[in-house]
């Protein structure tokens, strides 16, 4: 561990984002010790196996032009904080595999807008984090590259969990301090499941936030880019750098970012909170559900008026969205064909090419969705499966309209339906079980809302619990204020000690 | 509804993923879970709904029709598989 180096207890990689910030700027240490500190702890942590690529020299490369700007006077709003990089973000000179063999060795010759713009900011890019292939998964078992193992255990217990997916590898990295934040995506909840799961902070923007432009596509009408980090400010001060407008991507928005770290300490005075009844699902676990109350007691307390509401649709978004998404991602990884990046594997002419080339590349969960998708897209099947499933989304989306129209300014829900599980406790033959975990966030990818999750507590075998706020288009403002009141009533959750170390 | 064997292949074929014959059975069950699981939206009236297209109400936008980058076939292809002379190499399509 780098050493406290002036800053008290705390090893420089344990401090939250804004703490480190607020240091660097006060010159209590260096980037190239904070940047140094974090490499150490990420060379110790490699069964963890967050990291896909570590890029050290670059990273200290970053830190030295950090310490010369902050000498100068001129520290750019990230200046000098190491961050690590969902391996999803096509970053130039740097391997980029999506999690999947059919990319390996893919080095891109451009770099995505949403790490461009952490690199003008002045953050120092520490290397690229582990993902289910693709973004497809809830686990981070997905991966070509292996499983990520969650810094967190069950009390007393060495079995091995999950940090959840498909940004497995920002969760862990971001709870066992092998980085200050991480950037992330969410497609039906790969931000903040995983974030849930670790007891970290993690928010998908509105949809058209952030631009797509160089992340590798999975289904893009669901598609979003947001932090993952260990407070609720540090998440703030991330996406104030990560968002804005990119005329490379069309569904990018042309509206100003506001200055969402000022929206952190606005609090929820005046504000009324929807809690909807349709979350009530059978079999959730009763701590889930005290959690829940606690959390709207929290709200309560702070000043905010909570009533409940209906969301109709609900238990509709899950199946819609195993449509919806496996269409766009038949469509969207039709470009890996063994021609322009990645693996080619020869066939007897270039339909075997193509085919033997995307049997050796894709795993499992990966052809199991090109071909649903392809299925649901195909002739005779269209209108019944994926039309049906697009007027569904239109029927989900509604359901939140009405309720914010009634009044509610933001929605509190449990982030998961249970605690991060074990490697392999999921390996059953129907992969609708692994779906189920995505049921509370993908309602809200489907509505192309702004949800967050923040850790409110943990569960009687010790691991963390998740609450999500889902919020008004664009207003991710009040996400962060409602969960900053969160955070200080339930308390930091305290991070695991680096046991693999 | 569910699929058959033949369906399977079909699906395969057409996403070009060559698929083995003993993986076909356990794919097949793996999609008709999926389906089985998705058949529950039969239940909900659609009549009147528009299929969603946006999911941000905004106007498509189109930039100018002018060239914005450009002379970069080398970075192009500089992944790719096999290339000659900037060009992208493909197993022969027309004898």
């Amino acid at each position: 561990m780098g050493g406290p180096a002036g800053s008290g207890m705390t090893a420089l990689n344990e401090l939250t984002l804004a703490e480190a910030r607020d240091g660097l700027s006060a010159k209590r240490f260096s980037a190239r010790e904070i940047t140094q500190a974090h490499i150490d702890a990420l060379e110790k942590a490699r069964v963890l196996n967050a990291y896909l690529v570590e890029t050290p020299d670059r990273a200290l490369k970053m830190a030295e032009v950090s310490d010369e700007k902050i000498a100068k006077g001129e520290a750019r709003p990230l200046e000098g904080l190491p961050l690590g990089i969902k391996d999803l973000f096509c970053t130039q000179g740097v391997h980029t595999t999506a999690g999947s063999k059919i990319l390996e060795g893919f080095e891109p010759h451009y770099e995505s807008n949403v790490s461009a713009q952490l690199w003008r900011d002045g953050a120092v890019m520490l290397g690229k984090l582990n993902l289910d292939e693709f973004a497809m998964g809830s686990s981070n078992e997905t991966s070509a590259y292996g499983s990520v193992i969650s810094p967190w255990r069950r009390n007393g217990s060495d079995a091995k969990l999950v940090p959840g997916g498909s940004s497995g590898g920002s969760s862990a990295a971001v709870a066992a301090h092998l980085c200050l934040g991480a950037t992330a995506t969410d497609t039906g909840g790969s931000i903040r499941q995983p974030a849930a799961f670790t007891g970290t902070v993690g928010i998908k923007p509105t949809y058209g936030r952030c631009s797509r432009w160089g992340i590798v596509a999975y289904a893009s009408s669901l598609d979003q880019a947001g932090p993952i980090a260990r407070t609720t400010r540090d998440c703030a001060i991330l996406l104030g750098s990560m968002a804005g407008h990119d005329p490379r991507d069309t569904t990018s928005v042309d509206l100003p970012v506001p200055n969402f770290e000022a929206a952190v300490s606005r609090g929820v005075k005046g504000l009324t909170i929807g809690i909807p009844r349709e979350y009530r699902v059978d079999g959730m676990s009763p701590e889930i559900l005290k959690l829940w109350d606690q959390g709207a007691e929290w709200l309560k307390a702070a000043g905010a008026t909570v009533k409940e509401i209906s969301l109709p649709h609900t238990k509709y978004a899950l199946p819609a969205y195993y449509i919806v998404a496996p269409a766009e991602a038949s469509s969207n990884l039709a470009r890996y064909d063994g021609v322009r990046y990645g693996l080619r594997v020869p066939g007897k002419d270039i339909a075997g090419m193509y085919e033997n080339t995307r049997a050796a590349g894709f795993g499992r969960e990966v052809k199991r969705r090109i071909m649903i998708g392809t299925y649901v897209l195909s002739a005779g099947y269209y209108d019944a499966y994926y039309v049906r499933a697009q007027r569904i989304r239109t029927l989900i989306k509604r359901d939140f309209e009405e309720a914010y129209a009634s009044g509610v300014d933001a929605i509190l829900t449990p982030a998961t339906p249970s605690a991060a599980f074990g490697i392999g406790e999921k390996a059953s033959a129907d992969p609708v079980e692994m779906y189920l975990n995505d049921v509370f966030t993908v309602t809200v990818n489907m509505a192309g809302l702004p949800g967050i999750s923040v850790p409110a507590g943990l569960d009687a075998q010790g691991l963390p619990l998740g609450l999500q706020l889902i919020g008004r288009p664009f207003d991710e403002e009040t996400l962060f204020a409602a969960s900053q009141v969160i955070e200080e009533s339930a308390g930091r959750v305290s991070l695991p000690k680096a046991w693999w170390a | 509804m569910s699929v058959d064997e033949k369906t399977v292949r079909r699906i395969a074929h057409l996403a070009r993923i060559a698929v083995a014959d003993e993986d076909v059975a356990p794919l097949q069950g793996e999609l008709n879970a999926i389906l089985a699981f998705v058949e529950q939206l039969n239940e909900v009236d659609v009549e009147g709904v528009q299929p969603m297209t946006s999911v941000t109400p905004m106007t498509m936008k189109k930039r100018v029709d002018t060239v914005t980058e450009g002379g970069r076939a080398a970075d192009i292809v500089a992944n790719a598989p096999e290339t000659e002379d900037n060009y992208f190499l493909v197993p022969k399509v027309v004898e």
